[in-house]
């Protein structure tokens, strides 16, 4: 027993110094990169010379509405991600069924078993074209992250907290929302961050049925043959990807509970 | 006899696919103000039988009776509010600091923000931290020993009359588990607080129990009793299996020394010549006296060399008296100093110093061992 709690002192000290420092690299690492290809975009951009295709692919005014659209796609399926996996996460992990817990992982984990490429046009059977119907697409693609994370992150609140906070008259729901969802917040956020990534990533996809976004800058240039063109869509879907993921690891570190 | 502010009456708990049920039909009172230990091998069901009090686990049948009503059913929530629970492992919330983690329960139970806030200083105080310095900091910055201070603390921020604990100091290194120990103890001198108090630690029930119960599986009460009693006179061979071969050794800690019939030994009081001194151990038959100085403070050993030894006075010679006893020390105490002393055996002196007798290792043994045969007295 005396050596556990010996063990366990120094481990703890040592896990949040490795923590900090990944939290600060995380979020040194993630601007750097993004730094270095807006250089590579506005050094392409500004050196080479445009045909007119190119340039009507290229045009700004295009390219902000498609980032635009890009960005609202991940937006909102990260957050109907969030409003379906959290609250499923939490069910599952209350009362004392845990079939269902592992069923409800693999079922959602389908989701992401089937390319995105078939959910869209899945969901466009399903539901036609248009934003959407993407956005749908997405959250179904994106959920086992969340999911995965909500209930490992509840799962792994130390159970003597949560004992002591019963024993003291605590009652199911404030142990959860006082106990249990602080403590699992840090694990539950960097799945929204992953779900985040892969949404800004997928959304690319969208144009395909008709959802927008840089997709079809990428896919002009394929059909078109016009490398540059392709080279500048991927680098704005890397960089948006980049931004979001850097504000997921702002929201990693502030939106830790202090104490952890 | 005060009516017992818990009873557990014919309580059973068993789990669904287990044929042995973890309690069987038990019945325990528990007085007000009392240390009541429960203690036994593991998986005898003395956890569970903690943890039935308030009702962290349902009782399969029978009653829980708290402050003479019954709480069996009912909401537990409001019940464990009114409860302390100290568990091994602390618990603390490491998102809280440590003033949030003591206000849990009166934060539940709506007390007013700065009567929390008064409770807290308090109750930090009573255990022995400073407030100004530990109020904001989180757990992760405490020891183990301090993170326990803190668990007690926080159990007993309700201001409840009961505090349940579950082996509170088990995680604990040896040396802080003693002083949390003797803390603890001092703390309930001032308390009075009725505690329910699980170990594994025979030693440690013996040192803070008023009353021990000594479980066997199923929770079954083997024996129930002072711990003087359980020691001295183990009900079956289970409890003295259980009790071990220091028994007799555990009997020390609890008794004192003003227990024993003290030795009269022959006295020598300054200022006294050789010769006076040798006729009277002579007269008495004894090769040892107590050179005492002229306020029946004990000075030094005198024996036959001493005496013989015509180099140096009577106040040089002989050993001096470097350890005394009081009649408030325990036996174990008496039994350090016997072994440590040159005579074999030390001298027990009054609150002012003043001589009252010796205290021999027979006479140790005399009180220890009443029915040992031939046991000589001087």
């Amino acid at each position: 027993m005396t050596t556990v709690r010996v063990q366990t002192a120094p481990q703890r000290k040592r896990r949040s110094i490795a923590s900090w420092t990944s939290d600060q690299l995380d979020l040194i690492v993630t601007p750097v990169l993004a730094l270095v290809l807006l250089i590579l975009l506005v050094t392409v951009w500004t050196y080479s010379t445009f045909d007119p295709t190119t340039e009507r692919i290229l045009e700004p005014a295009q390219l902000a509405r498609q980032m635009w659209e890009q960005t609202i796609l991940a937006f909102f399926s990260t957050v109907l991600v969030v409003l379906i996996a959290v609250p499923v996460g939490i069910l599952v992990t209350r009362g004392g069924a845990p079939r269902v817990k592992n069923s409800m992982v693999s079922v959602l984990g389908l989701g992401q078993a089937i390319p995105a490429y078939g959910l869209i046009v899945l969901f466009f059977v399903w539901l036609g074209q248009g934003g959407l119907t993407v956005i749908f697409a997405l959250a179904t693609f994106a959920l086992l992250p969340v999911l995965r994370n909500t209930i490992v992150g509840l799962e792994q609140v130390d159970k003597s907290v949560i004992e002591a906070g019963r024993g003291m008259g605590m009652t199911g729901f404030q142990s959860l929302t006082k106990i249990e969802l602080p403590l699992a917040v840090p694990i539950i956020i960097a799945g929204i961050r992953t779900a985040t990534v892969i949404n800004v990533g997928m959304a690319s996809l969208a144009f395909l049925i008709g959802g927008g976004g840089l997709g079809e800058t990428i896919n002009a240039g394929l059909k078109l043959n016009r490398p540059t063109a392709i080279f500048i869509g991927a680098v704005l879907v890397a960089l948006l990807a980049l931004i979001f993921d850097f504000l997921g690891g702002l929201a990693q570190r502030y939106l830790r509970p202090k104490g952890l | 006899m005060t009516q017992p502010l818990i009873q557990l009456q014919d309580v059973t708990k068993s789990y669904p696919g287990v044929d042995v049920p973890a309690v069987k039909s038990l019945n325990l009172d528990v007085e007000p103000g009392e240390i009541l230990v429960l203690v036994g091998p593991s998986g005898c069901g003395k956890s569970t039988t903690l943890r039935l009090i308030n009702r962290m686990i349902e009782p399969t049948s029978g009653r829980i009776i708290y402050e003479g009503a019954d709480v069996t059913k009912g909401d537990p929530n409001a019940l464990r509010r009114r409860i302390g629970y100290v568990i091994q492992q602390v618990g603390l919330f490491p998102h809280r600091t440590i003033a949030e983690n003591i206000a849990t329960v009166p934060k539940l139970l709506g007390w007013p923000k700065a009567k929390i806030r008064d409770r807290v200083d308090e109750l930090l105080e009573l255990v022995s931290m400073d407030p100004a310095l530990y109020r904001d900091r989180y757990p992760n910055e405490l020891s183990g020993g301090q993170a326990q201070r803190v668990g007690v603390a926080r159990a007993l921020g309700g201001d409840p009359d009961v505090l349940l604990m579950d082996e509170p100091f088990g995680a604990i290194d040896p040396i802080t588990r003693d002083r949390l120990q003797n803390e603890f103890l001092r703390l309930q001198g001032e308390l009075k607080k009725t505690i329910v108090f699980v170990t594994h630690d025979i030693d440690e029930a013996v040192k803070m129990g008023d009353r021990i119960a000594i479980l066997r599986d199923q929770s079954e009460i083997a024996q129930l009793d002072r711990p003087e009693n359980i020691l001295t006179e183990p009900a079956d061979e289970f409890v003295e299996n259980f009790l071990g071969s220091g028994a007799i050794l555990k009997t020390l800690t609890l008794r004192r020394v003003r227990d024993i019939d003290l030795d009269p030994m022959v006295t020598l009081k300054q200022p006294v010549h050789r010769g006076e001194a040798l006729t009277a151990m002579n007269d008495a038959n004894t090769t040892t006296a107590v050179l005492l100085d002229e306020r029946d403070h004990p000075l030094r050993w005198i024996d036959e060399r001493a005496l013989n030894s015509t180099r140096s006075s009577l106040e040089t010679s002989g050993r001096p008296i470097t350890v005394q006893l009081q009649p408030e020390d325990t036996l174990q105490d008496a039994l350090s100093s016997m072994l440590q002393s040159s005579a074999g055996m030390s001298v027990v002196v009054d609150g002012r110093g003043r001589y009252l007798g010796c205290c021999t290792i027979e006479s140790l043994a005399g009180l220890l061992l009443p029915h040992a045969p031939g046991v000589p007295s001087s």
